[in-house]
């Protein structure tokens, strides 16, 4: 059977690159970088190594990077140790309705200590209004924590200029980036960022690890404690041959970036113009605005969840609306704040490309969708009591 | 070169056998457990069967293992989690001088937080009490966490004891073990020990490095640091470190299968080893006792600093450490052996050798020789 992965936004496949530069860590330089032998002093070395190339890749410097175990942490310790460090400073939190759960939920849990906290809203396309973003700025506003990329509906946030406009206020400025490298241009000056989360299987490194930048003069409460490892920052034996791959999947990420994101932003608008000719369909998120490898739709009158069932047995591999929650009942957070009923947050379909994908595995997609979507909506009571009307 | 390394308690190399599982995870069954779809169904399975591997292994319930990012975010996340959550229960936690720095730094930290905390002290062999133990509880405290076995000198803590007297004191403390150095080597057993939270890590026994795990009984409650998707019941969100779980409990079911064969090996390269140390080298402070860990060995060479022969013994290519790892990039004294009443030059001259059942009794021998001949230099110089 074919077997199409369409779910790029949940995980990815580690590049064959990437797993050989990591396989030597495991049986042969399998030493604690915290050791002083030498044995130790060799992964310490290559640690040292991928740290560079993530910097290189981010416009960073290398001491302004921590790893982490992966993007939810990164974000944690962004968002919690911010807020802990600047507390004398204030205690006003802006952040915005379509955010991971990662960056909301660390984000409601401070307003339950005592925080205050802005959820700014988003419009039809689930874009924040960087007008929006000024407007609920106080003097007592000490973190902005904005996605660059939303990973639901693929909308590309205006971060830069959120961010400079932060900075102008010398208040710091937080970005879960965690969907956009390897397909928009990543660099944290451009950005404005002070702090900026990764993680690594989203771009065909390994599950586990990921990455903090720290931009140098930040202001960060250590969250966790025992060794000495990454500047205190984030104790604890360093997942090597994770941090080793990582760094090998920034530098392919980085690398040729412009022609793989032109060649999938051209496979996604196929995807999405196939997609939108099968009646009672609409976009969801911005018609060009949008992270190249992200098509969300909703079909009305049909479950999410029942056409992912279908196409999985076709086997083709999509979600319904970001990985972690869709194993729950709740609409999407994201569609929801984008005004969308909840039939229509209930039909919505994710597909998210990558490197791998053809044009044929389009072609196949756009030929089982309507059989899939005619078949539901037939066994669907809502659907033919529309049409009676 | 010959290679010989003792330095097993800081880390060890991943078996083959698990990284054939690792490879399968990363290029076959890469899906994300969360995901709805067969990829995702595979992993979600793996993750299953995975939990099911740890939990047999300890004679738990499946539903209270829950993976981590490694060893010390599960000592943080016990310690803290839970006395941040319970703190209007009470404001008193009981440790001892000789835990983990990720329990203590833990503990340093509820400090400042306004709890209060006891640090027993420990007797020459690095045992705690159990009486005192049961001495120190006062009637709001929260939380017991003593570790298995010491990651710098192998002292096994009475846990039973200890697990029966915190119970019979005041049966709503709860009791944390440490157990990232006796996993795979000597039996964890949170039920023996009426432990509610025990910690894991994987890279100790063979495993991959960055992935841990936490027993929690499931009575047991507790704030978790991360928000998010909601994995791990929602104590541990973040996508799943899927390979380094499965590469963690294969490593847990090789270790397990052959748990008594490998410690009874073990103690065997342990004895002979000393042994061939006590009729070589004189002037030996022993650290470790023959009732420790079978896997952990501690001297300190006197009139040599462990720093020096750590360095002298790798350029022979046999890899030890001074102590824990973790610190041995920091010139503080090993705070284990203060507290087991150690002078300050023995704490100096400290040497740790941490075997694997991949060690032979024949590298031993080779490890010994280069150990006689580099303490003779160094005491030559030193001496002279």
């Amino acid at each position: 059977m074919k077997k199409i992965y369409l779910d790029h936004g949940a995980t990815t496949q580690a590049n064959p690159d990437v797993l050989e530069a990591m396989l030597p860590y495991f049986s042969e330089f399998y030493g604690n970088p915290s050791s002083i032998h030498s044995f130790g002093r060799e992964t310490k070395k290559a640690l040292e190594e991928a740290r560079e190339k993530v910097a290189a890749g981010i416009g960073a410097e290398p001491r302004e990077i921590i790893f982490t175990s992966g993007g939810t942490e990164s974000d944690n310790i962004a968002i919690r140790g911010a807020a802990r460090a600047l507390q004398k400073k204030g205690n006003h939190l802006i952040t915005s309705s379509v955010e991971h759960h990662a960056v909301l939920d660390a984000c409601l849990a401070l307003k339950e200590e005592g925080y205050e906290l802005t959820v700014l809203p988003v419009d039809e396309y689930g874009m924040v209004s960087v007008k929006d973003v000024e407007a609920a700025i106080t003097n007592k506003t000490i973190l902005i924590s904005i996605m660059m990329a939303n990973n639901e509906v693929g909308t590309v946030m205006p971060v830069a200029e959120i961010g400079k406009m932060a900075r102008e206020r010398g208040i710091t400025f937080h970005t879960d980036a965690v969907q956009a490298i390897g397909l928009l241009p990543l660099n944290v000056n451009d950005l404005y960022c002070d702090l900026l989360s990764l993680s690594a299987h989203k771009f065909y490194g390994p599950k586990g690890v990921g990455i903090l930048y720290v931009r140098k003069g930040t202001k960060l409460d250590v969250f966790n404690f025992g060794g000495a490892q990454e500047r205190k920052m984030r104790p604890g034996t360093e997942n090597v041959p994770g941090i080793i791959g990582m760094g090998k999947a920034v530098e392919v990420a980085v690398a040729d970036r412009e022609k793989r994101s032109a060649r999938i932003s051209s496979l996604r608008d196929k995807l999405i113009q196939g997609l939108l000719k099968i009646e009672d369909t609409r976009l969801n998120g911005h018609p060009e605005q949008r992270l190249p490898g992200n098509v969300n739709v909703s079909v009305k009158y049909v479950e999410g969840e029942s056409m992912i069932l279908s196409l999985d047995l076709k086997g083709i591999a999509a979600s319904s609306g970001s990985a972690c929650t869709s194993g729950s009942l709740d609409p999407s957070h994201v569609l929801i704040a984008m005004g969308l009923d909840h039939q229509l947050a209930h039909g919505s379909l994710r597909m998210t490309l990558g490197t791998d994908n053809t044009e044929e595995e389009i072609d196949y997609v756009l030929a089982v969708m309507p059989e899939i979507v005619a078949r539901l909506r037939s066994m669907s009571s809502v659907y033919a009591s529309s049409k009676k009307e | 070169m010959r290679e010989v390394y003792l330095d097993n308690s800081a880390t060890t190399p991943v078996l083959p056998e698990v990284a054939a599982v690792m490879h399968k995870i990363h290029t076959d069954t890469y899906g994300n457990p969360s995901s709805l779809h067969r990829m995702g169904v595979e992993a979600e399975k793996i993750k299953r069967r995975a939990r099911r591997t740890l939990a047999d292994a300890c004679s738990v319930k499946e539903s209270e293992i829950y993976f981590t990012s490694g060893g010390t975010e599960a000592n943080n996340l016990a310690v803290m989690g839970v006395a941040r959550r319970l703190r209007r229960r009470g404001l008193h936690l009981v440790t001892t001088q000789v835990e983990h720095p990720s329990v203590l730094y833990a503990c340093r930290l509820l400090e400042q937080e306004g709890f209060a905390l006891t640090y027993l002290p420990v007797d020459r062999e690095g045992i705690v009490s159990p009486a005192a133990v049961a001495d120190a509880m006062r009637a709001d405290t929260l939380l017991v966490s003593v570790m298995h076995v010491n990651n710098e000198v192998g002292a096994i803590q009475p846990l039973a004891e200890i697990g029966a007297l915190i119970k019979k004191n005041n049966s709503e403390t709860l009791f944390h073990v440490d157990a990232v150095q006796s996993f795979g080597k000597l039996p964890v057993q949170p039920l023996l020990w009426q432990a509610d939270l025990v910690t894991f890590s994987a890279h100790k026994l063979h495993g991959p490095k960055g992935v841990g795990a936490l027993y929690k009984r499931q009575a047991v409650h507790m704030e978790p640091f991360f928000h998010g998707g909601g994995q791990e019941d929602g104590l541990r969100p973040g996508t799943e470190n899927m390979a380094g779980i499965g590469g963690f409990a294969e490593a847990a079911r090789l270790a397990t299968a052959k748990l008594s064969a490998h410690a009874l090996a073990l103690s065997k390269l342990k004895k002979n080893f000393s042994a061939g140390i006590l009729a070589a080298i004189p002037d030996i402070c022993w650290n470790s006792s023959e009732e420790g860990a079978p896997h952990i060995l501690n001297i300190s060479v006197a009139g040599t600093r462990g720093e020096v022969l750590v360095h002298a013994l790798a350029e022979e290519g046999v890899y030890i450490s001074t102590g824990a790892a973790c610190h041995s990039r920091r010139p503080e004294l090993s705070h284990v052996l203060l507290a087991m009443g150690r002078k300050e030059k023995d704490v100096e001259a400290a040497l740790r050798f941490s075997f694997s059942p991949l060690n032979t009794e024949e590298a031993l021998v080779y490890a010994l020789e280069k150990l006689q001949a580099a303490v003779l230099s160094i005491r030559r110089v030193t001496r002279r």
